[in-house]
């Protein structure tokens, strides 16, 4: 259970279309810690976390997840270990009812169907979802549809929890449940966002980018009061920051 | 009706299908053998048929009435596709014009006869594969159909084109206020410019699908989408599905309508 890291070392990709997204990327997240990534728009995060379970493999430079170096044969290996929750909860879910969308992991990783089951209710408990149990997706709002997604993921029991834009599309009542729920998990977590305020509550350590390159990593407290260094990145103090 | 009407309309069919009677209950895989039979059969008749079709018509309104199924709901899906079909046989009385019958003076021709058929064939398929739907779930037919064997691709195919229709007409009716909010009566609406949102709907709808096959991907897609429900066929399955058989062997080599005509004939003579 000591090894649940992650390890970019020298990390680059590019887009078939030529666009250079990542440029020799270099970073290593030990156990149980949780890291915000943060950045322009464009800056690559959302690539950066794509690399985290193979959806997309580096051009040059090496991840590894674990003891497990990424690699087209250890691609299904690592899925298992990391959970990825992408921006958009309408492409994490693409089963018929919330229930199915969630058994969907489990019933992959080839469980029989007590545990699945067990897995479906307590994933879904865990984000207060469980009444959804027997809806279709496209009936839900956008914040049971991110709840779902989280559940969804979590029920697959991974060790280290990669999140895009988590709090995108939350009223503030659905963001600070999602805040508190974050706080309570005990997994290895990068969110890449720019939820600054978020970040600094989920997270102790803070990796900027930009134009696919770390600008500056450290703790939280101290990047994100750096106002200097965050209006260089498109970026301003936390709100909770600004008050005068 | 507008683009959003239409939207909303469409969950319904779906939600019909969250109903607690004695049909919603049968086995999936019951109703869709039964259905598939009732649609075989019903096609297999010859052309110049109607007569013979009309006892039918008890399927659709047993399941509707069973089933709780509102008339007009059904009644108005089938309408909306209906253009389809009445193209097809719209010509048939103009090229087939041998007289097989006068009513009341008037003589009709024998395509007449044979659009009358291919419209009663027509609200007898389409009516009960909706009905199908509102009792079972677009969700339950697609999973009885893997159960029966059919192919792992295409079962997975139909659950996403039904999960994605949703998100695409979203998606469609977003781009369409975009347009529609900065174009000034006819301009910006013409042939152009929709064949161009054609376009773009296309690469949209072409990003999702690499979005949505990444998440599969990570959670262990391998080709075969699981599933849990466990359907078990009770006797209550074998008894409707035996029911059913034998109306379809009755309605079908014996002529039902004649024989009916002839007991209220011996009942006035």
């Amino acid at each position: 259970m000591s090894h649940h890291i992650v390890d970019f070392k020298n990390v680059s990709f590019r887009y078939p279309d030529g666009t250079e997204a990542l440029r020799g990327i270099n970073f290593r997240i030990t156990h149980g810690e949780s890291v915000g990534v943060v950045g322009a728009n464009g800056a690559g995060k959302s690539t950066l976390l794509q690399h985290m379970n193979g959806c997309l493999m580096p051009t040059s430079g090496t991840v590894t997840i674990g003891d497990l170096t990424l690699t087209r044969k250890t691609r299904r290996e690592i899925r298992r270990k990391v959970g990825i929750i992408f921006q958009n909860p309408d492409d994490q879910l693409f089963m018929p009812t919330v229930f199915d969308d969630v058994a969907f992991g489990p019933l992959n990783l080839g469980m029989d169907e007590e545990s699945v089951r067990e897995r479906v209710r307590k994933a879904l408990s865990m984000v207060h979802s469980l009444d959804l149990r027997d809806k279709p997706p496209h009936h839900l709002s956008s914040g049971q549809k991110s709840a779902v997604a989280i559940a969804s993921v979590m029920a697959m029991e991974p060790d280290i929890l990669a999140m895009d834009e988590p709090a995108a599309n939350l009223d503030p009542k659905s963001r600070r449940s999602l805040i508190t729920l974050l706080k309570s998990f005990r997994h290895s977590k990068i969110i890449a966002s720019h939820d600054l305020d978020l970040i600094l509550d989920v997270c102790q350590r803070c990796i900027v980018i930009r134009d696919g390159t770390v600008v500056a990593d450290g703790p939280s407290a101290e990047i994100l009061t750096n106002r200097t260094l965050l209006e260089e990145n498109n970026l301003e103090l936390p709100l909770s920051f600004q008050r005068r | 009706m507008t683009f959003d009407t239409l939207y909303f309309d469409i969950g319904r069919l779906d939600r019909l299908s969250y109903r607690d009677t004695f049909v919603h209950h049968l086995d999936p895989r019951a109703k869709v053998i039964a259905t598939m039979l009732f649609l075989f059969t019903v096609i297999s008749f010859p052309k110049y048929e109607v007569v013979a079709l009309v006892p039918f018509f008890l399927f659709p309104v047993l399941l509707m009435t069973i089933g709780e199924i509102p008339v007009w709901f059904i009644f108005k899906k089938v309408m909306l596709v209906s253009p389809f079909t009445i193209f097809i046989g719209i010509f048939n009385p103009l090229l087939d014009t041998g007289t097989v019958a006068v009513v009341s003076g008037i003589p009709v021709s024998a395509g007449f006869i044979s659009l009358l058929s291919i419209l009663l064939k027509f609200t007898l398929t389409i009516s009960v594969a909706l009905l199908l739907i509102a009792t079972t779930s677009f969700s339950g037919v697609c999973h009885a159909l893997r159960r029966l064997g059919f192919p792992a691709l295409f079962v997975s195919q139909l659950l996403f084109l039904y999960r994605y229709l949703f998100v695409l007409m979203e998606e469609a009716m977003r781009i369409i206020r975009a347009r529609d909010m900065r174009s000034f009566g006819s301009r910006g609406t013409g042939m152009k410019v929709s064949v161009r949102l054609i376009g773009i709907l296309f690469l949209r709808t072409v990003d999702r699908a690499e979005r949505i096959y990444y998440a599969m991907l990570s959670r262990g897609f391998q080709g075969d989408i699981p599933s849990l429900k466990k359907y078990h066929i009770a006797s209550i399955d074998l008894a409707f599905m035996a029911t059913t058989i034998a109306f379809l062997v009755v309605f079908r080599f014996f002529r039902v309508t004649e024989g009916i005509g002839r007991v209220v004939q011996g009942l006035f003579a």
